[in-house]
């Protein structure tokens, strides 16, 4: 007597798949902490006095390239989504690969920013209260680009290995929820750190 | 449907551009009044920000639990942030006496 396969089933008791319910969850706990971080900022910056001039310490033009590249990363993971939705795989294979690199390149040029600032401008993490702000907060959000660059990475290599398609694209779905709240966060980080 | 959505993304992925250019020449707008540049790069970081929620998140598309479950602790921790900028602001000269931000000048007695 052959055993009948159980039904493949997806939770949906509150009507949101459950991977995607458990990632917003997720995301809602990153929107709590990232906001406590750039609140203090905020605070902390109208609390001191002869805050320094984010101009004349960082690299604007470097950083606005690299705002650039992950808002790249953004577009090339939503094709690489609408790829998979559609059947076309080498689309979102192409897709997820650019996205992998475009946040390499994005952790590469941060690391020189890093180098250069340490390095050449004297300006580390105990350079005042500045500079305790400013590499609390990009490296907590370099920290996050890692991760996502790492299990973008994973997806990358599922997609080769034929585990997504029209019928199942969650994965790609779910880590790019998390990716875009990385760039979501960088667009914030990038106002209030650089340019204002 | 996901043609529509990529000619959505197109144009988000365009417009995210274009604000992040303005803002880049924004903040250079040094005959403006500094009231005015932060207002206007917080209402452009604002402007991307829901830009990339609403359609590379897709939380337009989704169901309204979700905004609830995305926007309530944003809306709890600016609270709780403001909150402790007022107890900063009235205790200021007891919190913080520090010459240079930047740490380059001697420490405050």
């Amino acid at each position: 007597m052959s055993q009948t396969p159980a039904p493949v089933s997806v939770y949906e008791n509150v009507g949101i798949e459950s991977r995607k319910l458990g990632m917003w969850l997720f995301l809602a706990s990153e929107v709590m902490f990232f906001t406590g971080v750039i609140g203090a900022y905020i605070v902390l910056r109208q609390t001191v006095p002869d805050w320094p001039n984010p101009a004349d310490v960082l690299n604007i033009p470097l950083t606005g390239f690299n705002t650039f590249l992950l808002i790249c990363s953004s577009a090339t993971l939503v094709k690489g989504l609408a790829s998979a939705q559609d059947g076309d795989k080498e689309g979102m294979q192409v897709g997820l690969f650019l996205t992998v690199l475009l946040g390499a390149l994005f952790l590469a040029i941060q690391a020189h920013e890093y180098d250069e600032l340490i390095h050449h401008k004297q300006f580390n993490p105990g350079s005042g209260i500045f500079g305790a702000c400013f590499f609390t907060m990009t490296g907590f959000h370099g920290m996050h680009v890692l991760g996502g660059v790492i299990c973008l990475f994973f997806v990358f290599i599922k997609s080769l290995k034929g585990a997504y398609g029209p019928a199942e694209y969650r994965g790609i779905e779910v880590i790019g929820l998390y990716w875009h709240f990385v760039d979501l966060v960088w667009i914030i980080l990038f106002t209030i750190v650089y340019l204002i | 449907m996901s043609q529509t959505h990529e000619r959505h993304y197109g144009k988000i992925f365009l417009g995210l551009l274009a604000l992040t250019l303005l803002e880049i020449v924004v903040a250079g707008f040094h005959f403006m009044p500094k009231i005015l540049i932060v207002l206007s790069l917080i209402g452009l970081a604002i402007a991307k920000a829901l830009m990339v929620a609403m359609f590379y998140m897709h939380l337009k598309f989704e169901k309204k639990l979700l905004y609830v479950i995305a926007f309530a602790p944003l809306i709890f921790s600016i609270i709780m942030t403001q909150a402790v900028g007022f107890d900063m602001k009235r205790n200021q000269p007891q919190i913080i006496h520090q010459p240079s931000a930047l740490g380059t000048s001697q420490p405050a007695h």
